[in-house]
Order: C-alpha cells, then structure tokens, then sequence
C-alpha cells in the first residue's frame, strides 16, 4: 500500500468535520475529490489492469482529452477509427461540455446516443463504459430538474447489473445519494445488500468497498443511535420509557462496532467514522478502547499524514485530563501539520505553562507561525497572547528569542500587518485588535512605526488608559533602540 | 403429421376426459393421450397458461424449436440482394427512372453473381470445391448442378422483386427462385454444421472466400453498385450527392441488415459482412465502384453529352447556386473548361474496358473548375481579393440601383457563418447517431442471451435519458435535396449573391472582357511520380487563408477530404497551363499568364 491513501495534501487548514453524507461524489466526472475517490485511489494497486483502467478513466484528477484520444490511436495500433467511435467520442466530448455548462437536457440528449457503446462490438470499451456512464448519468440525473429519487433509483439499479465489476461501487454512490435526499432507510437496505455482495473470489478491492459499504451502514446506525441518545437525554431518568431506551441503545453499539472496525483497521482517511466510533465507545466507558483507536488512527505510519487524526487524539487526551506532556507531544505534531490551526493557541498556553525553557522559546515561534496565515491576521486572541508574551519575555530580557523570530518576517510583517491601511481599518472595526496589534508593532518595529503611531493618535476615552500603558511599554521594551 | 401442442384448450376430451390437447396442422385440436380429432380448431391464441392442465408434448416439438430459431436457409448473396433491393426502392422514390431498379442494377447484379461464379452459371462456386468440404451428402448435388438452367428472363425479372416481398408468410420460404432452388430437409445435416457460427448458410465460407480474380460483394460495394447504375442511367445524381444520403439515413446502408426478414437470422460471421460501423467514404466507394466496373467487364457506359447532368457546365451552375457564387461566373467556368478539354465527351465518359480507363469525379471536378475560377479572378493570395472587395463595396455605396458588385468579403462572411452551422449541426447529429440496430448481432447462440440483454438495457437505459432530453426531437428527417443551402434575396440572414456582377473585376479590353487581375499562382510545381496514387501533398499552413478557406467549403459540401479537392484543381492547371509547366519548373509562387 502506497502511503499516501489520500490524495489531498493534508497539510493547511484543518479538515475537521469533513461529514459523513457529502453528496459531491456525483461530480466527480469534472472535479474528482471526495469519499469514493480515495476508496478508488486505495484499491488501485493491486492489479495491473485495475491500475490502467482507473488511471485513463476516471482515477486520474485532470483529464486531458486530447491525451486519450491519442493514446487511443497508439492501441489500434494506427488502424482507421470506426466512425462508430468516433460518434461515441464526441459524444462524450459533448455531453462533458453540456455538463460544465449545466445543460443538463442536452447532455441527457447525447447521453441516449452514448448509452450505444455498451453494445460496442470492442469488449475493452463494453467493459468501461458502464462506469462513465454511470457517472455521467448520475450527475444528468442529480441535476436535471425533471429527475426524481425514483429515476435515480431505477437508473442506479439498472447500472449496477451491467457487469460486475461496478456493483459494489454503484451500490456506495447510490446510498450516499440516498442519504443525501434524506432516505437512510433505504440507504442502509443498499448498503446491507452491497455488503453481501459476493462474485468470485473476494478480491481486495471489493474488500475495501466492502468495508466501506459496513462502514457507511454503521455510520447510519450511529445517526440513529445519537437520536436516540438525544431523545434519551430529555427524558427523565425515573421515566418507565427510560430503561426500555436505554437497552435499545445497547444492542445497537454492539452491531455499530463491528461495521466500523474492519475499515479502519485499513489505512486511509476515515474521519467521520473514526470520530463516531469512538463517541460511541466512550459513551459506553470503553475508554482503553477508544484511546487505542485514535492512538493507532494517529500514530500507525501506515496511516495518511492527518490532522484530524491528532485533533482527535488531543481532544480526547484533554477530556480524559491527561497529563500536559502527553498532550503537548500530540500538539506538537499538530504543530508541524497545521502551524495555523486555531489549537495552536492552547497549545501556546500549554507551552507558556511548562517548566521547561525550550518550550518558552517555542511557545513564541508557535505565535509567529500561527500570525504568518492570512486567516489568523484578525485573531484577536492570538495577538493578545502575543502582546501580552512579548511583553513577558523582553522583561525576562530574552531579546534574542524576539529578534530570532522577527529575522524572517522583518521584511513583510510590516506591509501584511502593520500597513497605514491595516492601521486604519482595524481601528475602525475592533478597536482592541487595533490595540494589542499597536503594542507588538511598537515592541517590534520601535515607537515611530506608523501603525503605532496612528493608533496611539486616536483620542478615544475608553482606551485612554490603556494607551497610555502601552505607551509605556512599548518605550521601555521595544527591541527597536530609538534612534537618538 | 407435424403437430403442435396447444395449451389454451381447457376442456375435457370427450371420449378419455384427459385434458391434453394438441394442434394438428389444419389447426384443429386433437386429444393427445387417445388421438381423438375434435371440430373446434384454434382461433385466438391464449397467452395464459393454466398450471392445473397437464400438458403433454410430442417429441417433433424440439426439432421445430430449432428449425425456428434457425430461421430460413439463406445465403450471403442473397443478403446483398435484399440491401441492393431496397437501395434500389429508395433511389426510385428519390426520383431516378424506375428503369433503373428491374433493367440497369437487375443486370449489373446478374452479371455480379455470374461473374463470381455464384449463380448463373453452370459451375457454381458452392457445387465445386468449397461447399464439398462441409458437405457430406453430395446426393443432392445434381440439383443445384442444373441451376444454370434457371437462367430464364421469366424467374429473373422477378428475382429482385422478390427480395422486397419476402416478408409475405409464405409457407416454404424460397425468396429466391432464381438462386439455387435447395430443398430445406435434405441440407438439413451441413446446415446444422454451418449455422453454428452464421445465420446464413455460407456466412462461413464467404468470409474465408478467397479465390484470385473473385470480387466480394461487400456492403459498400452495394453502394458503389448503386452509383454505377445511376452513371449508366445517367441520373442527376453525383457521387456525394448518393453518400450525402446515406448520411441522411434515406437510403439504407448503415443498418440495412435491419429489414431483412424476420426468419433471415443474422449472427457471427454475417456480422462482420453486414454489420456497417462506418461512414461511407468518397475515395473508398469510387475506388470500388472502378473496381466492380472493371470485375464485371462492363461495356463503355453511355455518352455524357453536354446536356447531361454530370457534365461540368451542368454541375457548375448547380455548385455555383450552391456555394451563393454570381452566375456570371459561369461563363468563366465554361471557358476553363473548354481550354481544358474536361468537357469532351470521351474524357467524361466512363469506359471500363478501355486502356487506362478512368471515371472522372464529376462531382469534384466541377467544384475544382470553381476553384480554378476563383483564383482566376480574385487571386486569392490574402490581398487581392479584399482589395477588390473594398473597390465593390465603394462602388455599392455609391451606387445603389444598378446591378451590385460582388464583394468576396462580405461573401466570405455569409458563407463562414452559414458553413459554421451547417458544420455545427452535422456533427451534432453525427454524434447522435445511432449505430446499432434494433436486433442485436451476436457471435454464436451462446452469446445471444448476452446480446439481447445488452440491447433490452440499453433501450431501458434510452427511454429514461430520452424522458430528460429536450421534449422536441432537434433533429427531424430532413427530406433529400440535392442542395443544402438555400440562399434567398430577400432574406437578410442568408442573402443571395447569384445576381452579384463581376464589374470591377472583369475589364472590357477591345471587345472582350478581361480579368482585372493578370496574376496566377499554382497549387503545385510537382506532381508526386511515385507509385502512390497521390497527384500532389496538400499541407494547408503553405497556402492563402483565403484558399483554404474556399477549399475547407467545398469539401464539406461534398464531404470529401480538402486534399482531394486540391488534387483536383491541381490536376485542371496542370492542364490549363500545360505550357508553363512543360516550360520552367523554377519560380515556385506566381507567374504571369
């Protein structure tokens, strides 16, 4: 297995709650990014000729036609194209463009024309057409404004039966349709079905579907399990019902666990099913348990690099009151994964927290990473940890730790944060970010920086005391020496 | 007596009280268990089949199974004659002579089977070596021996009928009495052996068929049939004109298959000689139509005069009109062609048998006359042509009563955008087309449950994304014209150029006219001596935009390729200029006429 299950670099912003019911799967004809992708990308390496067909038909994130059709003449080995192929190659040219175009009456047009190549006399091209078409028709069908659950349904039923090869895969994207129009019900029926599935041996790559069928089943069951739990919640505890419910809730945990953890054995990206799965066994006070899956889940190398993986860990570690070490070592990972994530300040206080001076020094480079991100300039937490633990260091006179930091960003901290424009319109829409923003430009770009001075300008009577303070410590501890 | 069982009769036998019925030949029910014949005979046939009622059938039922879903005893031959049949219909409805079908095509078809020892003769092919392979009862084959004597005008002339007729019920099926005359029971034993791999009887056999100086009949060789018939006819049809309707889907081609009769089944290796998954090609269908002349050893074909409708003055008016070009070039057109002797008879005239025979493209030639012309007048080296186009537009502004100039630039501009559409929606209706047929083809019995499944699915599949598609069919049946475009005067979206004057381009000189322009350029030095059939290469970058242009126009109206327009016209100035090409072989881009 390739490390990298999933194809999405992990690294900036965090993708926390990526949800279960994503309905984007029906697009992945023009944009391929979602739940059945990385299942695809995971059962590619095992046959030769699995890998050729994911890769020209649909594995691959950008398609160039021009390649295809190429590679096309390079098969035939230079024989004439039937023209037969070539009213089935424009067509799918057109009904792509009718699709990008959102005319979906047209592209439902030339879709009745394509549908002919499942009776191609060429059986490589009998055997992928059903799942371009399948991709195409579902998307026709996910859009059009005439199509319904029920032309969908009929439409998916009658997909899965041409081959074999495809039924597992159709049968997920149909749940997950299904569950995205609200019929879980129906959706978990497909799921059952597809996890019974067999033909043949069972290869791996129907494992894997397999697998994920169970789990998209037990993420069904988890739904209606955390219904119930809510509803349990409301009722009193003396309620005669209450018992009743409370056992209905156990059986159901029991069958829940099971359908969840032959997936995530399997490396891979497996978030929402993670995340239930291990509410789910807290709830029942199988703490070791949970722990040990979120443990392997984050840790095991096999594992795609993943945020959420340590987000979950340290959530967990932090409610179990774990001791800091344990989850400044999570966080520390975290770190080096998504400087910019919002836990990153946690992390700070932890740091500021420990005994141990490293981590001071630490705790200010995890600052000025976490202000480097355009999305964290308005933070206003952040710059007051960093305000106020600016402050703190230059008294301890650790000047050499501030200046190591500001090195690299000398040259463009000031125009991303400390603009005349910056000055103006923070003071205009937060005053106190405006503030603690003018404490570090004085600390670190000396009293006569703009940004400072235009703020220290405002004459504004709440903040009058405060500037003055500022004032104050930006004289004593600028690391700036005034120029005399 | 062959009987059949009958399921629908509910009654008790009157004489044994078994409810168990048959059907006797005449119809009439019979008890099965004491062969009592009752009065009643069957009426309506009872779909529903009763559980409680024992049924019991007599043994013969299997093998009328098998007789049934092996359908008629047909040959290959026969197929092509059913497709020619209705080709033939087709072409009469259009309007060619109805001589065309039972006198020209009738004979050119006998004389096919004749000459490819396939009927009409007193050896056939199937007698003799190839049939004896697979046959083991040569007891029967005396019959076939005496064929030749069918060889009467009575059973011929209705031999092509009866391809379009064989639909009728008749008992025995003999759809061709001409052919050979088999008698169903004694081929029984080979045609078992044959039919595994074909519905026909020799579908086998033909596809293997390789005999030196043997032309197969192929589908698009019926077409090329077709068009020989019309040159003999002399028919106001051209040669893209026939496979523009192909395209069109007004004459059978692509799945003429499809109306064979029912009981004619058609599988495996009649497949890869009916089964059509391309269009017909220009060059492809005038390379055998030459072929199947030569093959058949056809006298030289009538004279084409210059009152007929394949001859260059003819056709240039029509592609003038056509391509919304003034009609005073039309003069122009006949000059050139003059002092190029294209228009003679015996150079238009095709002559199979003659020394270095050759058809003329009458169809290309025409437009490449057009060509000639065009060039002649307007240059077209980029320049001159909209040079000349400001001189007619100021002139037209100027003045507005007289007969206006013909402007190339806003002509371009109508065409390109007529063109552009006309480009547009055929390849539209190109990409909708639907290749297969109703009935699926399939490879052998064992992969028929396959085929029929895939053709129910994707029929399923059709009518659910034909619900979406717009509820107005885009593409209704155009119905056949020799044109495809219409220009009209008095519409400002298509205007019409035809009373367009050439003033400002022509010159009086003395008393004849004279081209403004006194320049030439030619679309080739060197013709291609290999062997090849190529005149000349035709690389579009190293000409005029102009030029390829008026050549990318042209050939979509014929939709032949641009290169065998430019292999025309290059052909006629090699002829026009013979002196300058015989003279210096140096200056490459103009010369001086």
């Amino acid at each position: 297995m390739r490390p990298t299950a999933c194809g999405e670099p992990a690294s900036k912003g965090a993708r926390e709650d990526c949800g279960g019911a994503h309905p984007h799967f029906l697009l992945d004809v023009l944009r391929t990014q979602d739940m059945s992708d990385f299942s695809e990308e995971l059962t590619r390496p095992e046959s030769e000729d699995d890998q050729e067909e994911a890769s020209t038909v649909s594995g691959t994130r950008v398609y160039f036609p021009w390649l295809q059709k190429h590679l096309d003449t390079v098969a035939t080995g230079g024989k004439k194209k039937k023209d037969f192929a070539q009213t089935t190659g424009a067509c799918l040219s057109f009904i792509r463009e009718a699709l990008l175009k959102h005319q979906w009456q047209q592209a439902a047009e030339y879709m009745h024309s394509y549908l002919q190549i499942l009776e191609d006399f060429d059986s490589n091209q009998r055997q992928t057409a059903p799942e371009i078409i399948w991709k195409l028709g579902s998307e026709i069908l996910f859009y059009h404004p005439k199509s319904s659950v029920e032309t969908f349904n009929t439409f998916a039923d009658q997909m899965k039966n041409i081959g074999v090869l495809n039924y597992l895969k159709i049968s997920l994207q149909h749940a997950l349709y299904l569950i995205h129009c609200g019929k879980l019900e129906e959706a978990s029926r497909n799921l059952s079905q597809a996890e019974t599935w067999r033909y043949g041996e069972k290869s791996s790559s129907q494992e894997m579907l397999i697998n994920l069928a169970q789990a998209y089943k037990g993420l069904l069951e988890y739904f209606s399990w955390s219904k119930k739990k809510m509803e349990l919640s409301k009722l009193d505890k003396d309620d005669y019902a209450y018992s009743t419910e409370a056992r209905n809730i156990f059986s159901h945990s029991w069958k829940t666990s099971v359908n969840f953890s032959a997936l995530i054995k399997t490396p891979g990206v497996w978030d929402p099913f993670v995340k239930s799965y291990v509410e789910m066994l807290e709830f029942y006070g199988d703490r070791d348990g949970a722990r040990k899956v979120l443990t392997s889940y984050a840790y095991d190398e096999k594992f795609p690099s993943n945020p959420n993986a340590h987000i979950y860990l340290y959530n967990f570690l932090k409610r179990e009151k774990a001791p800091r070490a344990k989850l400044l070592s999570v966080l520390k990972i975290l770190y080096q994964i998504v400087p910019s994530h919002k836990l990153m300040l946690e992390f700070h206080m932890l740091l500021r927290k420990s005994e141990k001076e490293e981590h001071h020094k630490l705790g200010l480079e995890v600052l000025f990473g976490l202000l480097d991100f355009a999305g964290c300039t308005k933070n206003i937490t952040a710059w007051k940890y960093l305000a106020s633990y600016l402050r703190q260091i230059l008294m301890e006179n650790r000047v050499a730790w501030v200046q190591e930091e500001w090195k690299s960003r000398r040259n463009w901290w000031p125009a991303f944060h400390f603009s005349y424009f910056w000055a103006k319109s923070d003071w205009k829409e937060d005053k106190d970010l405006a503030y603690e923003k003018a404490l570090v430009a004085g600390m670190l770009l000396g009293k006569g920086y703009r940004y400072f001075r235009y703020i220290l300008k405002q004459d504004h009577h709440d903040l009058r005391k405060k500037i003055k303070q500022m004032k104050k410590s930006v004289k004593k501890y600028s690391i700036v020496k005034p120029a005399v | 007596m062959e009987l059949e069982e009958a399921k629908e009769l509910k009654e008790r036998c009157s004489q044994c009280d078994a409810i168990s019925w048959g059907l006797t030949e005449e119809g009439k029910y019979y008890c099965t268990s004491c062969h009592n014949v009752t009065e009643r005979s069957k009426e309506v046939i009872n779909t529903d089949i009763i559980p409680n009622t024992k049924i019991k059938s007599i043994s013969r039922g299997l093998k009328r199974k098998s007789k049934l879903e092996k359908g008629w005893d047909w040959y290959v031959c026969e197929g092509f004659q059913h497709i020619l049949c209705q080709q033939a219909e087709v072409l009469k409805t259009l309007g060619v002579a109805p001589e065309l079908k039972n006198e020209v095509l009738h004979n050119f078809w006998k004389r096919y089977l004749q000459k490819s020892k396939q009927a009409y003769c007193a050896n056939p092919v199937y007698t003799s070596g190839r049939k004896a392979q697979v046959l083991k009862d040569n007891v029967h084959h005396s019959d076939w021996a005496s064929g030749s004597e069918l060889l009467s005008d009575a059973s011929c002339a209705s031999s092509l009928e009866s391809g379009a007729e064989s639909k009728s019920d008749v008992p025995t099926p003999k759809p061709f009495p001409a052919l050979r005359t088999p008698q169903s029971e004694s081929r029984s034993v080979p045609a078992v052996a044959a039919s595994v791999c074909s519905g026909s009887l020799d579908g086998m056999e033909y596809s293997e068929w390789k005999e030196k100086g043997i032309l197969k009949m192929t589908v698009p060789g019926t077409l090329a049939l077709c068009y020989l018939s019309l040159l003999w006819q002399r028919e106001a049809v051209t040669l893209s004109d026939l496979l523009r309707f192909v395209e069109e889907d007004h004459i059978p081609y692509i799945k003429a298959f499809q109306s064979f009769p029912e009981e004619m089944k058609l599988y495996g290796r009649d497949k890869g000689i009916f089964a059509i998954e391309s269009w017909p090609d220009y060059e492809e269908i005038y390379k055998h139509m030459f072929e199947i002349a030569t093959f058949l050893d056809l006298p030289r074909f009538p004279d084409i005069t210059e009152d007929c409708f394949l001859h260059p003055n003819i056709l240039c008016v029509k592609y003038l009109m056509e391509a919304n070009l003034p009609d005073e070039m039309h003069g122009l057109t006949h000059q050139v062609t003059k002092m190029t002797g294209l228009g003679d008879v015996d150079s238009l005239t095709f002559d199979p048998i003659a020394k270095g025979a050759q058809t003329v493209k009458y169809d290309v030639q025409a437009i490449a006359l057009i060509v000639v012309v065009l060039k002649l007048l307007f240059l077209l080296d980029d320049n001159l042509e909209w040079s000349l186009s400001d001189l007619a537009e100021v002139n037209n502004e100027k003045n507005k009563t007289d007969k206006p100039w013909f402007s190339f630039r806003k002509w371009y501009q109508v065409m390109k955008k007529s063109v552009d559409e006309k480009k547009q929606n055929w390849e539209e209706a190109r990409a909708k087309y639907l290749w297969k047929s109703e009935k699926p083809l399939y490879h052998s019995h064992i992969d028929k449950p396959g085929a029929s499944k895939r053709r129910e699915m994707v029929v399923n599949l059709q009518k659910q994304f034909s619900t979406l598609a717009d509820s107005a069919p885009t593409i209704e049946k155009k119905s056949p014209s020799s044109f495809q475009f219409h220009w009209a005067e008095d519409d400002p979206s298509r205007p019409c150029f035809h009373g367009h004057s050439l003033q400002g381009i022509l010159v009086k000189k003395g008393p004849a006219l004279v081209t403004k322009n006194s320049l030439y350029w030619l679309s080739t030095q060197k013709f291609c001596r290999s062997y090849c059939k190529h005149v000349t290469t035709y690389e579009e970058s190293n000409f005029s935009l102009s030029y390829q242009f008026i050549l990318n126009l042209f050939s979509f109206l014929l939709r032949i390729k641009a290169a065998l327009l430019h292999d025309e016209v290059s052909l006629i100035e090699k002829k026009l200029f013979k002196k300058k090409y015989s003279e210096t072989k140096k200056n490459s881009r103009s010369r001086r006429r």
